[in-house]
């Protein structure tokens, strides 16, 4: 298949894991960002094809993870509304939030939709004029600018029943908490790529030069990632910390312009809480005041709610890189994709789910 | 092939399912009587009864039992008609048997359109005879709007095995070689294309088939067929975790062997899937010795000519202490354990 068969070609992850064993000299720990990478990684086997000097810690990247379960228990309480559809992406219904998940309460009589694009909700909307539609908007830039065009869309519509439930996360500044914490010891970093389709790379560069390490914009394909880690350890032998493009066949230094008009109409920069993490500044995007009719937090009047993890859960370190899935003593056991205890179990990019998919030698 | 001829409404009747349908009454006796016989057969007045009085075949009897919910009723490939007499025949087959008799319940949702119902029974009646086997009992129940899809359709099938013939998981033996007899995935994208109205390109329709002539063949071939399974939900991901655990046996397959069909592969990647977690609804594994396998790979292919089976694995060995697993091995040369899919199929966020 064109456009992934060339990216899986055994040949050639073969001299790129050579190549990679020819310049690495010292011991790196790398962090791909995205959770696509991370399944990648593991589902292919990519970390085995690497000499052991090298690490690789998986990072935040998973949209569904680090939505915090404040935001999935607005879900849950507007979708236990009668008179509200909560259309979702597939990905957050198996997500576990406080008491239940979204799911389970589509089982209990809730109206949730799963939709493929946030349009659909838009047209849902307009078609059932008698009743509240609600879109929860989570990910980050790469499912953003959807996201606001359907705001916009619904605006261009004069559509009064129609208002999303927004928790979007911007990677770089995640990127700079994670180094400025003590313990991190990233040496560089594999940047998503789609991200940066959208955003452009010029938002790394203040990074990589203020920590000096090496951040190469990367692919989801085998051969992209092995590229990405060959890359990364270039820059490191030769120490050289600068923003690379691996993923040039998607990646243009300004990004999306259209993309990015879109966002930066809809949504404002604001500070974020992550799952697991905690709050970044500057880390989240969240509806201006133009747009604040669509702003289902404020049309329900949702209230401020207090949350608890299961104690148990190590998904924070996870996220952070700072554990591996398989360091927690429920992996596996107490925690499984039937009953995970946070979401980096259930997600598709969560790194516990991928681990447990792809990784469990009985 | 039997092509059945279209059978007009007559003037004045109704035209969808009422609840009276449903009541047990003259309107039920109608809807058998106007509907159903003209397409899948009269019975002889003498044989009017609650049951059918069936002859037995050679060996001894396989029964089996299956229901089938879709929508929508008719997709690009197939119907729930078709899948119906497929799913049940192709249960029968699987166990080797030679199927003979087929009885259906329909489960009719007021106000669904009596021409539909036409259709699909129409649908069967082809099937049935693509086949060879009879619809010889069925059941009616109407429920109220609001309280089903339109139809559902639920079957039970009887067939026969005979003696000698053994093919179930307990038989795999280490060494036997996993063969798919075509590409997979198909139905499960079909039906997600049609149901979100997404426009996928390369027009991909369900694999929507029966393999009874398949598994004859292999059988009248004296191939040693040690198991088949048709993969239909949970795809063949489900149906080789299932072999390996009830056979406690762990078996191999190669990731780059597994036939997938450009157009499916392509949405399995844009959604997220594992080509192999997608719902088939014609196509089956075996696992036969080795020096049946070249014998197993012709009689497939020349039993179902749009398919082409490929040998993607082989059984390692008994294990006593877990259950058995199935690993894969990828393009790179590194192994990963294949895992059912967990629920329902949701696609990712980006």
């Amino acid at each position: 298949m064109k456009y992934v068969d060339e990216y899986r070609d055994a040949a050639v992850a073969e001299r790129l894991s050579a190549a990679i064993r020819a310049v690495t000299r010292r011991t790196w720990t790398l962090m791909e960002v995205c959770g696509g990478q991370t399944h990648a990684i593991v589902r292919f086997g990519i970390d085995e094809l690497l000499p052991p000097e090298i690490r690789l810690i998986h990072g935040p990247g998973c949209p569904v993870c680090v939505t915090p379960l404040e935001v999935l228990d607005r879900a849950l309480d507007l979708a236990s509304r009668p008179d509200v559809t909560l259309c979702s992406f597939g990905d957050m219904l198996r997500v576990p939030g406080s008491c239940g998940t979204l799911s389970g309460a589509r089982a209990r009589g809730a109206d949730v939709r799963v939709v493929y694009s946030p349009l659909e909700a838009v047209t849902l909307a307009e078609s059932s004029p008698d009743r509240e539609i609600v879109l929860l908007a989570v990910g980050f830039e790469t499912t953003a600018p959807a996201n606001a065009m359907a705001v916009l869309e619904a605006r261009r519509r004069g559509l009064r029943n129609f208002s999303v439930l927004v928790s979007h996360v911007r990677v770089p500044p995640a990127l700079g908490a994670l180094l400025d914490a003590a313990e991190c010891g990233i040496d560089a970093f594999l940047a998503a790529g789609h991200v940066c389709t959208i955003m452009g790379t010029a938002e790394y560069e203040p990074i990589a030069k203020r920590h000096r390490v090496p951040i190469v914009v990367t692919g989801f394909e085998p051969i992209d990632i092995l590229e990405g880690i060959l890359m990364c350890v270039r820059q490191l032998e030769s120490g050289r910390a600068a923003v690379e493009n691996q993923y040039s066949r998607s990646v243009r230094h300004a990004g999306n312009r259209e993309a990015r008009r879109v966002l930066a109409e809809v949504f404002e920069v604001v500070p974020q809480k992550w799952r697991g993490i905690g709050t970044i500044p500057e880390s989240g995007l969240a509806l201006t005041a133009a747009f604040a009719d669509f702003d289902a937090e404020r049309r329900f009047g949702l209230a401020e709610t207090r949350t608890e993890e299961p104690s148990e859960c190590i998904s924070g370190l996870v996220l952070r890189g700072l554990k591996k899935p398989t360091e927690c003593p429920a992996f596996g056991t107490r925690c499984d994709p039937e009953h995970p205890l946070g979401a980096t179990m259930v997600s598709s990019e969560g790194a516990c789910a991928a681990y447990y998919r792809y990784r469990r030698r009985g | 092939m039997t092509d059945v001829p279209p059978v007009c409404p007559l003037p004045g009747s109704p035209t969808h399912i009422e609840l009276g349908h449903g009541g047990g009454g003259r309107m039920t006796r109608r809807l058998i009587e106007d509907v159903f016989w003209p397409v899948l057969g009269e019975p002889p007045g003498a044989a009017r009864h609650d049951g059918a009085v069936v002859t037995a075949g050679a060996g001894r009897p396989v029964l089996t039992t299956d229901a089938f919910v879709v929508r929508p009723l008719f997709f690009p490939g197939g119907d729930i008609g078709r899948l119906a007499v497929f799913g049940t025949v192709n249960d029968l087959a699987m166990c080797g048997a030679v199927p003979h008799h087929l009885t259906a319940s329909f489960i009719l949702e007021e106000g669904f359109e009596l021409e539909e119902l036409r259709r699909v029974l129409r649908s069967m009646r082809q099937a049935a005879d693509e086949v060879g086997v009879a619809i010889v009992a069925g059941d009616t129940k109407v429920v109220e709007r609001g309280h089903g899809d339109r139809l559902f359709i639920a079957m039970s099938g009887l067939g026969w095995v005979a003696d000698g013939v053994e093919i179930g998981p307990a038989r795999v033996a280490p060494g036997d070689v996993l063969i798919v007899s075509g590409d997979i995935g198909r139905h499960g994208i079909a039906i997600l294309a049609v149901r979100e109205n997404l426009a996928l390109s390369g027009d991909i329709r369900s694999d929507c088939g029966e393999l009874v002539s398949s598994v004859n063949a292999l059988l009248r071939a004296g191939v040693d067929v040690h198991c088949l399974r048709d993969l239909t939900r949970g795809g063949l991901a489900t149906a080789l975790w299932e072999i390996a655990r009830d056979g406690a046996i762990d078996l191999s397959l190669d990731e780059q062997r597994i036939p997938v069909s450009p157009g499916v592969r392509g949405a399995a990647e844009l959604f997220g899937f594992e080509p192999a977690s997608l719902p088939c609804e014609g196509r089956l594994v075996a696992f036969v010795p080795e020096r049946d396998a070249a014998r197993t790979l012709e009689i497939l292919a020349s039993a179902a000519p749009d398919a082409v089976p490929v040998a993607a694995g082989a059984a390692r060995g008994r294990v006593v202490e877990r259950p058995g697993r199935v690993l894969l091995r990828t393009a790179f040369g590194t192994e990963r354990e294949l895992e059912p899919p967990f629920g329902e199929l949701l696609p990712r966020i980006c």
